[in-house]
Formats: C-alpha cells, sequence, structure tokens
C-alpha cells in the first residue's frame, strides 16, 4: 500500500460516507434515464482485464448518480459482452445504437474492439470515447476519444521513456534484445524500439518474434540467455512477460534490464523472478498520482469492491485509470457541451481539456490524441512503483538495477 | 536463420520434450475416448482445468502439496468421468453430436469456473516452482519433470493394460465392433463406463501438471484444443503410446524451430510435419 496517509484518510472518509470522487453530492437527478451503452470482454481470453473495466465503470456510474447525474437525468449504464470478438462487438454496438437506442457510447476494452466499435460509431454519427487504444494510426474517427494518454506515436514515445530512464541510470544499457510477441498493439511498438535504440546507439544482439498464444518460452529464454544483452525489450502481452520470465529463471539467468511492454500488472508483481522489471504506466497508487483527491478516493473504491468481487490483484494501474479517465471525459464532454448531441460533444471535447486522474487530457492531435502521460515502473520488493520520470516516482524509489 | 550453441539447442529440445510430454498427457485420454469409445469429448480439456483449479485452490486453502492433490482429484474425476458417460448413454449421443454436446459442456464448465475464481489470472505458487536439476549445462526443472515421467509412466501403463489385461483385451474388441464382443459375454456399457472414468482421471493428472507449469485463465481452455486434437491425430486414435510420441514430435519441432530460426515459424513447421505424416500415413486416421 504507498497512498499517503492524508489522501488514504481522506479517501476512507468519503467512502464512509458515499463514492463521490472529489465531488459534492448534487440534486438528485430525474427524468428518463441517459443510457450509455458499452462492451466489454466479460468472457474469452480478454476477460481478466475487463472486469477492471467492469469495476471501475459500475463505481463511477454509481458515483455519477450520486452527484446529480448528466444533464440533471439518471444514467443507466447498458453493457453487453463482447466475448473478447470484435466481429460481436461490431454486432453489439449496432445493436446498442438501433435496438437500445443509447444516448451515449463509451467503448470497449482492447485495440481489435475498440476499431469494430469505432466503425459502428462512425455510420451512426456518435461519440466514441474508448479505453485502451493502442494503435492511435488506426483512430481515423474525428469523433473517437481515447482515455489512455500515450500521445500519437507510442512507437517512438514508449521505448524513448523507457531508454532516458535508463540512460539516467548507474548502468547505461549498451545492447538490447527486442523480443516481441506479434500482437499488434505490442508489435508495432517493438518495431518502433528498433528505431529509436539505433538511434541512441543501442547494439541490437537479438530480434525474435512468436506468434500471441505461444506456450514454450524455453527456447526464446535460451536465445536470450546466449546473446546475453544488457536490455531485455519484451513486447509481451498478458502473461507472456510471465512465462519468458519463468522460462529465463529455468535456465538461471537473471536479466540485467528487462521492460515488458504490456504484463499482466498482478502476476508479474507476484513473481519473485520479476524483480526490477520495468514496465509502462500512466498510474500507479502512491503519490504524486494519490495527491488528487479524486485519485486517492477511487483507488480506495476500487480496492474494495475489487476485494469484494475476489480478484487476485486489487490495485488500480494503467487499465484502471484509462478506464476511469474515458467516463471523466465523457462526463466533461457532455457537460461542456451542455447536450447529449454527439457533434457538439465532440466539438467540445476537441476544442477543450479536461482532468483526469492521469492528467490534464487534449484531443488535438492525430487522430484527437494528445498528451503523453507514459510512464515507467519497476517492480521493487513485490510491488509496482513509478520510477521515470522523476516527478512521478514514487516517494524514495529511484530506479533499480543489478 | 542462426546455427545455435550446442547448449541452446540441447535445452531447447528438452524444453520440447516437457512441453510435448503435457501434450500428451492431455492428449492420453482424449485419444482413448475418441479411438475406442468414439466420442469427440472435448469436455475432456474442460475437466484438465476444472483439475487444475481445484489443485491450485487447494493448496491455496489448505496448503495442500499439489503432489498430494493426485491422490485426490483422479478419483474424483473418475467418478465424474463415470457419470458424463452414463448421460451420454442415457441420451444415446452419437460421436457427431457428441462433439456438439462435449463443446457445449465445457462453455458452461468454462462459465462455472470464471464464476468461481473470476477471469483473473491465477498462479499455483509451490516449492516446486524453484526446484530444478542440473544435468552438465542442461537445467531440469522439477515442474516438468513430474509432467514427462507421469505422461511416460501413464502411457506405458495404459499401454500395458490394453496389451495384456482381460479389460485392456475386451475394451479394444468393443472398439472393433460392440455387438459381437457383448455377444462374447461383455458387457459393452459397463466397460464405457471405467474407461470414461479412466479417461477423466487422467485428465485430472494433466491438470495438476498443468498448474504446476503455467499461470491460469478460464479462456486458457480452447488454447489447448488444436495443438492436443494433432497429437492425438498424428499418434493414432485409442492409442496409448501415440499421443505422447506425437505431442513430443511436435514439441521438440517448435523448440528446435524456435532456436534456430524465428520463434513465429514455429507453428508453421510443426503443422506442415503434422500435414505431412498424415498424408504419409493416412490408415491412422481410421
Amino acid at each position: 500500500m504507498t497512498l499517503d496517509r492524508r489522501s488514504l484518510v481522506a479517501a476512507a472518509g468519503a467512502l464512509g460516507v458515499s463514492t463521490l470522487f472529489g465531488h459534492r453530492a448534487g440534486a438528485q437527478p430525474s427524468g428518463t434515464p441517459i443510457k450509455v451503452g458499452g462492451t466489454l470482454a466479460l468472457t474469452g481470453p480478454l476477460a481478466s482485464p475487463s472486469l477492471i473495466h467492469k469495476i471501475t465503470g459500475e463505481l463511477y456510474v454509481d458515483s455519477l448518480n450520486k452527484r446529480g447525474g448528466l444533464l440533471g437525468r439518471p444514467v443507466e449504464w447498458v453493457l453487453k459482452d463482447d466475448q473478447s470478438k470484435p466481429d460481436v462487438a461490431r454486432t453489439l454496438y449496432e445493436q446498442l445504437v438501433t435496438a437500445d437506442k443509447v444516448d451515449l457510447l463509451i467503448g470497449p476494452y482492447g485495440t481489435g474492439a475498440i476499431l469494430s466499435a469505432m466503425g459502428v460509431a462512425q455510420r451512426y454519427g456518435k461519440v466514441l470515447v474508448h479505453h485502451t487504444f493502442g494503435i492511435p494510426g488506426l483512430a481515423k474517427y474525428d469523433q473517437q476519444f481515447h482515455g489512455w494518454a500515450i500521445g500519437p506515436e507510442p512507437e517512438k514515445t514508449v521505448p524513448a521513456v523507457v531508454f532516458d530512464a535508463l540512460a539516467a541510470s548507474p548502468k547505461p544499457p549498451k545492447t538490447i534484445a527486442i523480443v516481441t510477441s506479434k500482437f499488434p498493439s505490442v508489435h508495432f511498438v517493438s518495431l518502433g524500439a528498433r528505431e529509436v535504440a539505433k538511434q541512441r546507439g543501442l547494439t541490437e544482439v537479438l530480434f525474435l518474434e512468436w506468434d500471441f498464444g505461444n506456450r514454450d518460452f524455453g527456447p526464446i529464454a535460451g536465445r536470450i540467455k546466449d546473446a546475453d544483452p544488457d536490455l531485455i525489450f519484451a513486447g509481451t502481452l498478458g502473461l507472456e512477460g510471465n512465462m519468458l520470465l519463468d522460462a529465463l529463471k529455468k535456465i538461471d539467468y537473471k536479466p540485467k534490464h528487462h521492460f515488458y511492454h504490456v504484463p499482466a500488472p498482478g502476476p508479474m508483481v507476484k513473481a519473485p523472478e520479476a524483480d526490477g522489471a520495468l514496465s509502462i504506466t500512466i498510474f500507479e497508487e502512491h503519490p504524486p498520482f494519490t495527491n488528487n483527491p479524486t485519485a486517492a478516493e477511487f483507488v480506495a473504491a476500487y480496492r474494495e469492491r475489487a476485494t469484494r468481487a475476489n480478484l487476485p490483484d486489487t490495485s488500480v494501474e494503467t487499465q484502471a485509470a484509462a478506464s476511469f479517465s474515458a467516463w471523466q471525459i465523457l462526463e466533461a464532454g457532455v457537460k461542456g457541451a451542455n447536450s447529449l448531441d454527439d457533434k457538439a460533444i465532440a466539438t467540445w471535447l476537441r476544442k477543450n481539456e479536461v482532468d483526469t486522474i492521469q492528467g490534464r487530457m487534449r484531443f488535438n492531435e492525430k487522430g484527437n490524441f494528445g498528451a503523453d502521460y507514459s510512464r515507467v515502473k519497476q517492480v521493487q520488493n513485490g510491488k509496482w512503483v513509478t520510477v521515470w520520470p522523476v516527478a512521478y516516482a514514487a516517494p524514495g524509489a529511484t530506479l533499480q538495477v543489478r | 536463420m542462426t546455427w545455435p550453441s550446442l547448449n541452446l539447442l540441447l535445452q531447447s529440445i528438452l524444453s520440447g520434450v516437457f512441453l510435448g510430454a503435457l501434450y500428451g498427457l492431455i492428449g492420453l485420454g482424449l485419444g482413448l475416448t475418441w479411438g475406442l469409445l468414439r466420442q469427440i469429448n472435448l469436455t475432456h480439456f474442460a475437466w484438465v482445468f476444472l483439475s487444475a483449479y481445484l489443485c491450485y485452490q487447494m493448496a491455496e486453502t489448505w496448503q495442500l502439496d499439489p503432489m498430494l492433490s493426485l491422490l485426490i482429484l483422479p478419483p474424483l474425476f473418475f467418478l465424474v468421468g463415470m457419470a458424463l458417460q452414463w448421460a451420454m448413454e442415457r441420451f444415446a449421443i452419437t460421436a457427431f453430436n457428441s462433439l456438439l454436446v462435449t463443446f457445449g459442456l465445457t462453455a458452461v464448465i468454462e462459465s462455472v469456473i470464471q464464476g468461481l475464481w473470476t477471469a483473473d489470472y491465477r498462479r499455483l505458487e509451490t516449492h516446486y516452482s524453484d526446484m530444478k536439476f542440473r544435468l552438465g549445462p542442461l537445467f531440469l526443472p522439477v515442474p516438468e519433470l513430474v509432467t514427462l515421467l507421469l505422461s511416460v509412466g501413464l502411457a506405458l501403463a495404459i499401454w500395458a493394460a490394453m496389451r495384456y489385461t482381460d479389460l485392456g483385451r475386451a475394451l479394444r474388441a468393443m472398439a472393433e465392433d460392440s455387438a459381437i464382443a457383448a455377444a462374447y459375454g461383455m458387457n459393452p456399457k459397463g466397460m464405457a463406463l471405467v474407461l470414461a472414468g479412466v479417461c477423466a482421471a487422467l485428465a485430472a493428472v494433466a491438470g495438476v501438471c498443468l498448474a504446476l507449469s503455467f499461470t491460469l485463465a478460464p479462456s486458457q481452455i480452447f488454447a489447448w484444443v488444436g495443438v492436443v486434437f494433432a497429437a492425438v491425430m498424428l499418434g493414432g486414435l485409442g492409442s496409448a503410446l501415440g499421443p505422447l510420441l506425437a505431442g513430443v514430435v511436435i514439441g521438440v519441432s517448435e523448440a528446435v524451430t524456435m532456436a534456430v530460426a524465428s520463434p513465429s515459424w514455429a507453428p508453421i513447421v510443426s503443422f506442415t510435419l503434422l500435414i505431412a505424416m498424415l498424408l504419409l500415413r493416412p490408415g491412422k486416421l481410421r
């Protein structure tokens, strides 16, 4: 637990009354509910992170209604299960617009499903605020807005921030192994890392790609051991990071610096061999992030709800923060435009900035992406802590090197 | 393509053998049901995962050593397997329909697992995870070694039972012609119950091995179907040793490909090998 005492007390106090996320209770909303429609992968391979988005959405809608809803009306979240299948997501968004006649859309989790939802939103001229879209270059629709502040070119900025962090460490790497899953949203960042590494003068000693779903990481670990790089840049998704670490452990190889792009945060932080592992984040539950009272309150509320839902990892990090931000953006858009008209909401969002728990977000660059809040985190003593940029580092935390 | 060091090559082959042994262990029960009972029992994969989750839960709740769960889970699943076989018999499910019925049942079990343990990842943390032997420059992790020994031991035991015991011979006769076997005084229904129970028990053993080496998620159930089906088809339906040998061939071919070329070529190489071998040995598909 890394919440500072003041934030925690404030959050716990707020929870005792109700979950309002930094706002005062508003007048009781009345009238026909505003329906916000969306899907999540409640079943299928993406079900694990979707639980995070579900809990976050439920907390947010509860809070929103306690604060007076939207435009004085209560809000109802119409949530459907897209089964982790983009084609199902497309059908369900079509249903949400045409049959359920929802007023607003909130996007699913994951690049494939979001792309499907985006197509439907575009066909009907609806605003789509989505959670974690990994390839900004594919976001062509002008009324879509992201909840994950990774900037318009993460293939350049993600490797750059990681290399910056390591360049400032006592042992900057000179050689790099880039090993990557061919899953689209991590693969293109790994390819970008090759270019950025070259520009930074890092010598690439190994580049490997595997198909998503690979089960045998033994040979990949063996090749890494043979190459013995100063830095492993692993374009891994979900459990792949753990499987690679496990395979490295089995052949007694301890990486010097090792970075995992999209790890399963809970399993990775619990693996003893992951100590020192780096990853990217937009939010961790420690100061300075939790100095924001809304964030601190959300962290406490999320933990309580996730514990009740029997989730093994109850901490708030990138997924929950992006999801929470998506709801904040939707709320700000409707309130800013003072309307449910999609064009008016989109216009307002493009012209204005929105305060989120990640930071102030804007939507005025390529694909409506804007600020890049990618920060580097590291597993230290069984906890994820932000280590770079220094301004966002957990109190007393510095990048640890082997 | 790069030529790997001898150490890397040998370690990769070992890695492929270990994974292939798990393919073979999962495929053993599946192939026996398919070949001898004429049922394509997709529920087998669900049993494997249910067993893995139960092993995880017993370790979490009672701190039960996963090896001891091998004494509890197989008998339990033997009964479950018999119950399913009784239901299949009771409703006269045909071979083709068994695929549909067991697919549906697998989806139900996946939902039950998700309901009980959530969709989040679960990892069985045991002292076995850190245990390994060294053989010169090679590493032999204990969980994988246990899987290999169980897979080889059970495959040999089933092979011997099928070959040298009355029950085994009766099961093979039943698979050839159930009506004639019954005319000779055999009890096909009773034997089918026993065989289904044994296959489910084998799934339970495979589940414990899976939990020892892999992080669990309900949606992973279907991720194993393709490669295990390949091992079963390549090894021969109803064969005791075939799935293990085929699993090892697939595992090693993938591992060696990953060691010498791009890991993304591994499935292409192994499935090309599968197609080639099936074409060369069409009789095994009967």
